[in-house]
Formats: C-alpha cells, sequence, structure tokens
C-alpha cells in the first residue's frame, strides 16, 4: 500500500516538473533500461535517448485529466523503451531480429500515438520557431512562455513604450500562427 | 493588419478573463454570430496551449539531460562501460561488428585458402610443421618439484647448478639398463637422469643418431637393479595397417596410458622411417615405446604434426634393430647388447601388460 502512494506522489510530482520527483524516477529505472538497450543492439546514447523520450510519455500521460496509471512505473517505462526500441530497430534494419527482456509489459500503443503525435506538433513549434527570426523569437518566447509582463519587456528590448511592445508582439504571433499552420496543412 | 492584431489582442482578453461582464456577453454573442470568430478563438486557445507544452516540453528534456549529467557525475547510473558485462560485451560487439566480422572472415578465408594453395604448390615441405614432443622445460620444472616431493628421502642426483634443457620419455631395450629414447629430448643436454617409480637414476648417453632421431641411454646407478627379462619383445617386421597400439609415456610427472591405431605405414611427407599413428600424444610422449595388442614393441613416439591434433609419428621398431648395429660398431664396450625378442605377456589382458611394462618405461629430463 504504501508503496502505491509512493508510486501516486511520484507521479504528481512528475506532472509538476518537481525534480526531486523526476531524479527519484531517473534512479530507479535508468539502469534497467540501459542494459536492456546495450543487450539489444543500442548504445549508450540509444539508452539515454528512449529512457527520457519514455519519461517524457509518462509526464505527458500524467498531465492528461483522465490520467490512471493500472501498473507500477517501472513497468510502464520498461513498456515504452521497448516499444521504442523495437521501432527504432525496425526503421534502421528490416531484419527482424528478436528482442530479449525478460521484464513484464503492458500495452502501451494507444499511449505512444499520443505521445507521437505530440512530439509531431513539437517539431513543428520548433521549425516554426527557428524561422521567426529575430526580435521576434524572443519577444513570443518572453511573453508567452516565460511570461514576462509587456513592461518589463519593452524596456528589455527598447521600445518606447509597453503598447509599441504588444503590437509588436502580435505581430510577431501572427507571423509564426502563419508559419505553424502552413506545415499543419502540409502535413495532413 | 490592424484590425487582425485589435482580434488577437480581443481574444487574448477574452481567454484570459479580463473582460468585463458586459463586454464579455457582447464577444460571446459575436463568437456564435460569426463562425470566423468563433474558428480564431479555438484556433488561438489551441495555439498558445501548444506554445505551452511545446515550452514545457523542451524544459523537461532540459531536466533531464541535467539530471542525467548529474547522476553520471556523481555515479548513481551506469556510465555505459559496467553495463557490459563479459557476456553482454561480447554480444554488443557481435552485433555492433556482425557485418565487419562476416566480410573480414570471407576475405580472409579466401586469402588464406589462396595463400595455402600458393605455399602447396611453391614450398618444399615445410619441416617446421613437425612438432617435436619434447616436454616443455617449464613443464618439466614444475615436474621436477613433484617429482622431487615423491622421493623425498632420496637427495637429488643432479649438481645443484644443473639447468632442465627438455625432456621425455624412454624405454628399457636391455635389462641392464639400456634405455631407447629420441634424440631430440637430449639435444643440448651434457648428460640426463631418468625417473621410475618415485626414483631416480643416473645415466650415460651411449649413442645419439639425430638423423634416425633415436638415442641409448645407459643407467649408470648403483641403485638400478637390473631387470632379468623385458616383458616385452621388439619387433622387427614392420607395421601393418589398423594395427591396434598403445604406449605408456610421461606427458606430465605420472605415467600415462594412451591407445589408437597405425593410420599409415609411412611418416610425415613419405618419410619410411617412421609411420603414422592416430592418438593424441603429448609433448612428454616422445621416446616412448608404441606397442601392439601382443605387448610387442612396434616403435618409438617420436613427433607430431602440428596442424591436426591427434595425428601422432613413431619411428618403426626395426630401426632400433639398426640403431644399436651402429652403437655396436662405434664402440666395442657394448657389444653385449641384446635386444629382448620373446614378449610374455602376449596371453595377458591390458592392465596386467601395463604393470609389467611401466616398471620398464620411464621419465628422462636432459641437463647441460
Amino acid at each position: 500500500m504504501k508503496s502505491e502512494v509512493n508510486e501516486q506522489a511520484l507521479l504528481k510530482g512528475l506532472a509538476e516538473n518537481d525534480t526531486k520527483a523526476i531524479k527519484i524516477i531517473y534512479k530507479d529505472n535508468f539502469n534497467t533500461i540501459l542494459s536492456f538497450i546495450i543487450n539489444n543492439n543500442g548504445s549508450y546514447d540509444d539508452a539515454r535517448d528512449i529512457f527520457q523520450e519514455a519519461i517524457i510519455t509518462l509526464y505527458e500521460k500524467a498531465q492528461s485529466e483522465s490520467f490512471a496509471l493500472t501498473c507500477k512505473i517501472n513497468t510502464y517505462i520498461y513498456s515504452i523503451c521497448r516499444r521504442l526500441w523495437l521501432k527504432r530497430l525496425h526503421q534502421v534494419d528490416k531484419f527482424n531480429k528478436p528482442i530479449n527482456g525478460f521484464e513484464d509489459t503492458i500495452q502501451v500503443e494507444e499511449d505512444m500515438e499520443i505521445h507521437e503525435k505530440r512530439n509531431m506538433d513539437f517539431a513543428m513549434m520548433e521549425r516554426a520557431m527557428n524561422s521567426l527570426g529575430e526580435p521576434c523569437r524572443s519577444l513570443i518566447e518572453s511573453f508567452y512562455i516565460k511570461k514576462i509582463s509587456m513592461q518589463t519587456l519593452a524596456k528589455q528590448f527598447g521600445y518606447t513604450n509597453a503598447d509599441n511592445a504588444k503590437t509588436q508582439k502580435y505581430k510577431c504571433l501572427i507571423r509564426l500562427k502563419k508559419l505553424f499552420f502552413a506545415q499543419y496543412n502540409i502535413g495532413e | 493588419m490592424m484590425d487582425d492584431i485589435q482580434l488577437i489582442q480581443t481574444i487574448e482578453r477574452y481567454l484570459e478573463g479580463k473582460m468585463l461582464p458586459e463586454e464579455k456577453a457582447f464577444f460571446e454573442l459575436q463568437r456564435k454570430n460569426v463562425p470566423e470568430i468563433d474558428q480564431m478563438v479555438v484556433e488561438h486557445n489551441m495555439f498558445i496551449h501548444q506554445m505551452e507544452d511545446f515550452a514545457a516540453n523542451q524544459k523537461l528534456k532540459h531536466q533531464l539531460q541535467e539530471i542525467h549529467n548529474k547522476f553520471l557525475q556523481e555515479g548513481f547510473i551506469g556510465d555505459g562501460t559496467q553495463e557490459l558485462t563479459a557476456k553482454t560485451k561480447l554480444i554488443y560487439l557481435w552485433n555492433k561488428y556482425r557485418r565487419v566480422t562476416a566480410i573480414a572472415a570471407v576475405v580472409g578465408g579466401a586469402m588464406a585458402l589462396m595463400i595455402s594453395g600458393l605455399i602447396a604448390f611453391f614450398a618444399p615441405a615445410n619441416k617446421q610443421a613437425i612438432q617435436q614432443l619434447g616436454q616443455e622445460v617449464e613443464r618439466l620444472k614444475q615436474g621436477q618439484r613433484y617429482q622431487g616431493n615423491k622421493i623425498n628421502e632420496v637427495v637429488s642426483k643432479m649438481p645443484k647448478d644443473a639447468e632442465v634443457r627438455g625432456g621425455g620419455s624412454g624405454f628399457l631395450i636391455d635389462g641392464k639398463g639400456y634405455i631407447v629414447t629420441n634424440a631430440h629430448i637430449l639435444k643440448g643436454a651434457s648428460f640426463a637422469n631418468v625417473y621410475n617409480d618415485g626414483k631416480e637414476y643416473k645415466t650415460k648417453i651411449v649413442y645419439v643418431d639425430a638423423a634416425k632421431d633415436l638415442a641409448v641411454l645407459k643407467i649408470d646407478d648403483k641403485d638400478f637393479i637390473p631387470v632379468k627379462s623385458l616383458p616385452y619383445s621388439i619387433v622387427k617386421h614392420s607395421v601393418e595397417l589398423g594395427e591396434e597400439i598403445f604406449t605408456l609415456g610421461y606427458p606430465r610427472s605420472e605415467i600415462v596410458y594412451n591407445v589408437g591405431y597405425i593410420s599409415a605405414k609411412t611418416g610425415y611427407a613419405g618419410d619410411t622411417l617412421s609411420c603414422q599413428i592416430q592418438m593424441s600424444a603429448n609433448p612428454g610422449n616422445s621416446g616412448g615405446p608404441l606397442l601392439n595388442k601382443h605387448g610387442e614393441v612396434v616403435g618409438v613416439i617420436s613427433t607430431k604434426e602440428r596442424q591436426a591434433d591427434g595425428v601422432t609419428f613413431a619411428i618403426t621398431s626395426k630401426y632400433i634393430y639398426k640403431l644399436i648395429d651402429d652403437v655396436k660398431k662405434a664402440d666395442t664396450a657394448y657389444q653385449r647388447i641384446k635386444l629382448p625378442t620373446y614378449s610374455s605377456i602376449k596371453s595377458t589382458d591390458r592392465v596386467n601388460q601395463i604393470k609389467k611394462i611401466e616398471d620398464c618405461v620411464f621419465l628422462i629430463k636432459a641437463y647441460n
């Protein structure tokens, strides 16, 4: 019972970006995944990437309102890593190799689909941001992501007043949206 | 453009809940009536969330990388080296270099075939392919220690500064103390001692025939009790193909029994002096007797082909007769050597044959 409570607390912490919770999950699971990946034809960097991807998937799941984890955290992470790695192997190599590993797994296909969709969106956003150019990008990031007030931003960026900065910010946002949705349409 | 900006501004205020109640009611009415505005609100809301999620994702990635590096520094997680235990490392390396290995193996195989073909075509018979069965000096030193323990009450008869040159086996051909062994065992040695049943005997090197790779030693020790009659005979006729044979020798400090059969009537590269036998012989078996099932000596174990395991060569016993003839011609002091011509163990079983024979087989150590 106690371990269940702990797991719930850990997931809550993860959802809130609590470094302590993330550290515990990281420490408890990384070595298992590392030896799994290395035993299955992967490198250290592969292990790190796959493992972090799995944590992000768990993070996204923990944040969703309908969240319910039906198994232990380590089973979930292992299952995700296994699926991710299998997929990666199929991409680079057409030979079907049996994968070695004896840990319990659960069905994670649905979560992975959601995660992949999100990853695609993030990639699109990153590309849009990268092609936005300065100072637009910094302005957008500072206001919408870092939530810095318009007054402070106006001073930082050297606008004569907050209203001018605001107008500029909106112009930038419109451009960013165009860049983003343009990809969306191509993507579909 | 200006309208767009104003619209976004309005939408943002609406989404952030900064509108006054009347303004909000008015805007919501507009949303209902103008689908374009409604669409823009939805789109903007989604986009803002998209940006926030993106930011959260970036932040988490950053956080994970920091944790990873910190843990790595502090040694809480594997750095990839300790994860590779011997087995997994092998798997890992094998998987990693499998293709390269396969190509290398194919190329190597082809090269090897080609080169061996060329060598076989051009090169003269390679004498180096024959490994002489002389016991390695290191092993003998070990054996000597063991032997030393075994004969603890007997003080070694060797001068203290003597160094082991080589060793092998030998056997009596005359009960008075004449022993036949391989010449290569004595190579570079000035004298040799022989051992049997924990006893050590000094010998004199009587004759060495390097061409035949045979040598005669004479036990020259007051502790030696001459054997009245040897249990085995030494045959003059040649060996028969497929004949079952056995040997006793000292591949280690203890006497070892081995069995096999005559696999060819000639030796390495058609050498008529010797015959080929199928038997696993080890260094140290060199100089040991090769006997047939009647307990008759048919040869002297001599050399072993390097590449093929289980292939051994023996000098046929008729050359022992020739050797003794040579000895007699060279030195008149040895006229009385008489080779045994009658085997008294013809109809006894193998265990009892061995019991009789083992008293006549000696471990030989050559010193300089």
